[in-house]
């Protein structure tokens, strides 16, 4: 599987989906929708636990995934966003968490799988979602007290540890750090995989995805760019690269920066837009498609998709526009030849 | 030359195909060959720093940072942390100091060396990094099992890291035993057992002292330095590093020869290709300034060239010690073109022949004009061109503008006569400090920057109206305005001189500056409601680009849309970041007081409640107490006193200009140029009301003379933490017990401006600034004693402090002194308060502006507090529900108290 990704990213810049969570919002489940079958008698409520719904709703799971296969998406990402025992700890659910990351890499891969079959010259690999968590590991929550922290090390890694067994175990082709805001979390993280790959002696690509926060064109936690890809490329990974907070237009220049560095490949799925007043985003496929071009152009990437508000009209776009080009040449593949 | 026999000349850098070592703290450093050398700070180690270790111990962590910052300051590009000491924690240590340089960006921007013998407390150093740093160190002494795992840890950790040239044998101490070490663990690390990327190796091959007097240590410095070379020369992409200052350890106490001996150590160790090493920057000599005597007894022994060198060094030591560095007169310059001679007169700040020169400049140049557009704009050129690449400091470019000044006032007549010149300026500026407020020394050096950057600047004073600005700016068609204000009511100032200007249909920049402006605000309240530019400037030296930006005919329109979207991009960050703060209601902040319990307490009473006024004071007496560390911030000099005076970057300007303040301290005493007065009064008081502290004026404490209103903290607090109101630390008056506030005001400015007068008549900036500055740091330093004195003696709550020497020089002194206007009590309109009652202006000299600023500046005025839990904090963010009670205990209106708190109001 490894080598099949390598070889298709030499021939072409690959697609990555879009917004889960955008897409969940337009089939406006209600709170029993997150407790069917299973949550029934929950004493807190679920709502908005989206990751919840792979167990309960596998149905809107899979139509999701499917909307953005059709639109051709190469790579979808698992519904486990939140999927750790430290994210779940807010609604009691961390029994809930190996279950969670098992069903929703089923879905995904039954549906890829189909979508495979159809056209075999089109292959479809599932990424493994591994969000943030919402701990930070290098910044205090007290200002008061700097030197306090809501989160270590050991306890990110326990919870991550567990999460990427659940997803390799299930069969994840990729796993998928992402939305980085504090590299540190992200360093437990790659800790967390590597301790579950040796463990279970299989050896699954990484991809690493970093968030600039704003126009200081740094992380939450206050690295620039390029100290973050310093800080996160200690072992081989498919790809590094950038998401969520900003806009496709904003974006380019933080890609620039990896593109300069960086020798594996690249991924970036920006944001439809910056959000407008009421946090919604207004960006529209062709819009978007326009800065994505000059990714193209300028050879940033050789993973493309689409985070908050991004649809599958965005990802048919994307990947329309991204036939026209080739992909970054990535300096790591070459030496291996 | 290298001094292994195998190599020829300078190492130079060979392994191509290896990627870079690549470092990040939250700014990338890469180590590219033409760095040179790598410096390690080794100032934030508790083996190698008293001071440090003591700080740590006590956790007086700030202090512990501002080590850690002043290293990153002065040119550390990694830092090194060491926890190692018997008394400490050494995990819980390490996490905590990591986890508080985490939270300071100026520290955090720089790669961490996590520094330990101790495995424990490696693994637990780089669970807290999110950059990529190095481990110190890991070495076979251990064993090749161990030493594997460690290895395959730090690189699953993400670190580079140092191995010590030590195996189960011990520690390598000649060439063969460094070799094949180094080789056996290059081998290991490489291999597939552990596949550590080569760059990543960073070997320590042991310094040890040299001139021990013991002939087996007689080829110490040359066999790590030919270790060195062979490294570098055998071992794909690894580097060398060492601890340099172990050198010169027989030298302890003799620090003109140990300065030497690291740079000769190091001269020929990086010619041989040591990249890093831990240095202190302060102890270094320049190589082509150590005298080539002492340096030939120094490298005598370095490279082991004679039986008798170490003799001959100690015999030589002898002479060297305590002998200081003579700096004679040079005045070669005196015979170049007259061109160069301005040029240098204006770049050294030499006045002494600047009007001999002028005048000969004059007569070659026609007209006069000429000579200010031809040698001296090339000269203030090539000053401004210094100061922006950072090779000039503040204080040198004000003494060039003096001579820039001085230059010009003497060819003004001939220009007058000539009258066939137009101004050739960038630009005009008009500053202003604005209404309410007094202080200036910011707004002025931001004047000098500007004219050296040949802009015309009209500087109309202090204590401005904004429809003078305004009309001075119309008056005068000046192209941009520049606002000043040291005091928080200034902010307001500010806004309404934008808003007239807004409705005078004005479109011209408006520049912001002073300690009490932000980016924050500028964005927030002031760009918002003016459509022209608005530009916060953060010190003097931003101030002209910004100016010449701005004016600039072709991108200057440009750059103005760029600052606008940039305010605006601030506003959004600001709504949402305010959309997080919690704050909890007045009511609920009150229930979560301070709670002493004053029935436990016993206060002490002080020997007189009468005012202790003290005029005239012998201002030898105070010099002595001056805290010069601020003294050069205000001349953008960053660093410690006196560590400044030898800092690498600073330490030659700061020299000069601590010299020069010290002579005009002598002038001031002598010529008695300012007056010093001092007042004191601790009254019977009690808190009346939820955050009012009533005074008395005797015991009966029936009729009030005043009544204080302190502001409480209204944020949400954790961990048990109160939301505080100086008031709480003062008895209620339903306890029955005789508390007591103490009521100070200290001036060291009485005259000063007959003096400043004169230096303005002068064109002497730079002298007008310094005597300001050091009346400031008088004023600071009188305060400083007035509170001592009042602690041990006039109230003499605490008479036997004066016998705990530590704790004084730890400020662990007990009792506050918050000033109004400052963080714990933000209201400046206190201090109207304190003077209606205590007639301070009579007794002091000192007056108050109507936005309750004090005249002259070099003032410090506020309260004392004995009470040993009061402590100085921060009031933050209130809300309407608090600003209403506020009023109704003020007997005030709810403007006039929202007025005074501006900046602390949450709506």
């Amino acid at each position: 599987m490894n080598q099949k990704l390598k070889t298709l990213m030499l021939e072409r810049v690959l697609i990555l989906d879009g917004a889960m969570g955008t897409m969940i919002q337009r089939h406006n489940l209600c709170e029993d929708d997150f407790r069917k079958g299973f949550f029934e008698n929950h004493p807190t409520p679920l709502k908005g636990n989206n990751d919840l719904l792979s167990l309960t709703r596998p149905d809107v799971i899979e139509s999701v995934h499917a909307e953005f296969l059709a639109a051709g998406a190469d790579i979808i990402e698992t519904n486990t966003f939140s999927a750790t025992t430290i994210a779940q700890a807010d609604y009691n659910l961390e029994s809930a968490v190996r279950d969670l990351n098992i069903h929703s890499v089923k879905i995904a891969k039954k549906i890829a799988d189909e979508f495979t079959a159809k056209n075999p010259d089109k292959p479809r690999f599932v990424a493994g979602s591994i969000g943030p968590t919402n701990r930070t590991a290098s910044l205090s929550p007290d200002v008061n007290d700097p030197g306090y922290r809501a989160i270590t090390f050991d306890q990110l890694v326990d919870a991550y540890q567990t999460q990427a067994t659940a997803l390799i175990e299930a069969g994840v082709d990729i796993l998928l750090i992402e939305t980085i805001f504090d590299t540190l979390n992200a360093k437990a993280a790659l800790f967390a995989c590597q301790n579950a790959m040796e463990n279970l002696k299989q050896e699954v690509p990484l991809m690493i995805s970093g968030t600039i926060t704003d126009a200081s064109g740094r992380t939450l936690s206050g690295q620039t760019t390029e100290a973050f890809l310093i800080s996160l490329t200690h072992l081989p990974l498919l790809t590094i690269g950038l998401n969520c907070a900003l806009g496709a237009a904003e974006l380019q220049q933080y890609l620039e920066i990896l593109n300069k560095y960086a020798k594996c490949g690249i991924s970036a799925y920006p944001n439809a837009g910056l959000p407008n007043e009421f946090g919604e985003y207004d960006q529209d496929a062709k819009q978007m498609g326009v800065h994505i071009e000059n990714y193209l152009k300028n050879d940033l990437v050789n993973i493309l998709g689409g985070c908050c508000g991004t649809t599958p009209e965005h990802i048919k776009e994307m990947a329309r526009i991204a036939q026209g080009y080739k992909p970054r040449s990535i300096p790591q593949f070459q030496e291996k030849k | 030359m290298s001094l292994h026999p195998d190599y020829k000349g300078d190492y130079q850098y060979k392994w191509h195909d290896i990627p870079y070592l690549t470092l990040s703290g939250l700014e990338p450093l890469i180590i590219s060959p033409e760095l040179n050398f790598i410096n390690i700070g080794e100032r934030t180690n508790v083996t190698g720093s008293r001071k440090f270790l003591r700080l740590i111990k006590e956790e007086s962590y700030d202090e512990a940072l501002q080590i850690a910052r002043d290293q990153v300051e002065g040119g550390a590009q990694i830092i090194d942390i060491n926890m190692d000491e018997g008394m400490l924690d050494g995990v819980a240590s390490m996490q905590m100091f990591l986890n508080l340089i985490a939270s300071e960006p100026d520290i955090a921007k720089a790669p961490i060396m996590v520094d330990s013998s101790k495995w424990e407390i490696i693994e637990a150093g780089l669970k807290c990094i999110q950059g990529k740093g190095i481990v110190n160190s890991i070495s076979l002494k251990v064993g090749e099992e161990e030493f594997i795992r460690q290895a395959k840890l730090i690189k699953k950790y993400g670190a580079a890291t140092i191995v010590m040239a030590f195996d189960e044998k011990g520690q390598a101490d000649t060439y063969e035993r460094r070799i094949e070490i180094v080789k056996r663990s290059y081998d290991i690390l490489t291999s597939n057992k552990v596949n550590f990327a080569p760059q990543d190796i960073i070997f320590d091959l042991n310094i040890f002292p040299v001139a021990t007097g013991m002939d087996e240590h007689r080829r110490n410095a040359i066999d790590f330095i030919q270790a060195t070379r062979w490294v570098r020369e055998n071992l794909a992409g690894a580097h060398v590093s060492g601890g340099v200052s172990n050198i010169s350890f027989s030298f302890r106490g003799n620090t003109a020869v140990r300065e030497a001996m690291h740079s000769a150590f190091l001269y020929h160790a990086i010619k041989d290709g040591m990249d890093m090493g831990i240095v202190n920057p302060t102890m270094l000599e320049v190589y082509d300034d150590i005298p080539k005597d002492l340096l030939e007894r120094i490298e005598d022994v370095l490279l082991d060239r004679r039986d008798d060198a170490t003799e001959r060094l100690l015999d030589f030591a002898e002479n060297v010690k305590g002998t200081t560095k003579e700096k004679k007169t040079d005045n070669a310059w005196r015979k170049l073109s007259v061109e160069k001679r301005l040029e240098h007169a204006l770049v050294k700040g030499l006045v002494e022949f600047v009007e001999e020169d002028v005048e000969e400049a004059r007569h070659k140049y026609s007209p006069t004009l000429k000579v200010i557009e031809g040698p001296l704009m090339a000269g203030m050129n090539t000053v401004g061109d210094l100061f922006g690449a950072g090779k000039m400091f503040l204080p040198q470019v004000v003494k060039s503008a003096r001579v820039m000044k001085k230059a010009v006032a003497k060819l003004l007549p001939y220009i007058e006569e000539e009258k066939n010149g137009e101004s050739s300026s960038q630009g005009k500026i008009l500053l202003a400090t604005v209404k309410g407020d007094v202080h200036d020394i910011g707004k002025n050096i931001v004047g000098v920057v500007l004219a050296c950057n040949n802009f015309e600047v009209i500087d109309i004073g202090v204590m401005v109206s904004k429809e003078e600005i305004i009309s001075k700016a119309k008056e005068l068609q000046v192209d941009i305005i520049g606002l000043s204000g040291l005091i928080t009511p200034s902010l307001d100032e500010m806004v309404d001189v934008a808003k007239d200007m807004q409705k005078a249909g004005m479109n011209i920049p408006l520049l912001l500056g002073g300690a009490t402006t932000s980016r924050i605000h500028t964005a927030v309240k002031v760009d918002n409601i003016y459509d022209g530019p608005v530009q916060h400037i953060l010190d003097a030296s931003k101030s002209a680009p910004a100016a010449a930006d701005l004016l600039n005919p072709e991108t200057g329109a440009k750059y103005k849309a760029k600052i606008k979207a940039a305010n605006k991009l601030e506003r959004q960050k600001y709504d949402e970041r305010r959309a997080e703060k919690v704050l909890i209601t007045y009511n609920d902040a009150v229930k979560n007081k301070k709670q002493i319990d004053w029935h436990n307490y016993t206060t002490i009473k002080p020997s007189t409640i009468e005012n202790i006024i003290d005029r005239d004071i012998n201002i030898n007496s105070i010099r002595e107490h001056i805290d010069w560390t601020p003294f050069f911030s205000t001349w953008q000099l960053k660093g410690r006193y006196p560590a400044i005076l030898s800092d690498k970057k600073y330490g030659e300007e700061a020299t000069k200009l601590f010299n020069d303040a010290n002579k005009m301290l002598d002038d001031i005493i002598d010529k008695k140029i300012i007056q010093a007065n001092s007042f004191v009064s601790i009254k019977p008081a009690n808190t009346i009301d939820n955050e009012t502290i009533a005074i008395y004026n005797d015991e009966t404490r029936d009729k009030p003379l005043a009544k204080f209103v302190f502001a409480r903290q209204q944020a949400k607090k954790t961990n048990g933490r109160p939301n505080q109101s100086l008031a709480d630390y003062i008895a209620p008056k339903a306890s029955g017990v005789l508390d007591y506030l103490g009521i100070f005001s200290v001036t060291a400015g009485i005259n000063i401006e007959k003096t400043l007068a004169k230096y303005k008549n002068d064109n002497d900036d730079y002298n007008a600034i310094l005597l300001k500055a050091l009346a400031d740091r008088l004023a600071e330093a009188l305060a400083e004693m007035l509170h001592k004195k009042t602690r041990t003696d006039i109230w003499g709550y605490a008479k036997t402090e004066a016998l705990n020497n530590n704790q004084l020089i730890a400020e662990e002194y007990t009792g506050i002194r918050p000033a109004p206007g400052y963080t714990a009590c933000p209201d400046h309109s206190l201090k109207s308060v304190m003077w209606e009652a205590l007639d301070i202006q009579k007794h002091t000299g000192i007056s108050l502006t109507e936005s309750n600023a004090m005249l002259p500046t070099a003032s410090v005025s506020g309260f004392y507090f004995a009470h040993p839990e009061s402590n100085y904090f921060g009031v933050g963010k209130i809300d309407k529900d608090q600003v209403i009670a506020l009023a109704k205990q003020g007997e005030k209106n709810i403007e006039d108290v929202e007025k005074w708190l501006r900046p602390n109001l949450n709506y």
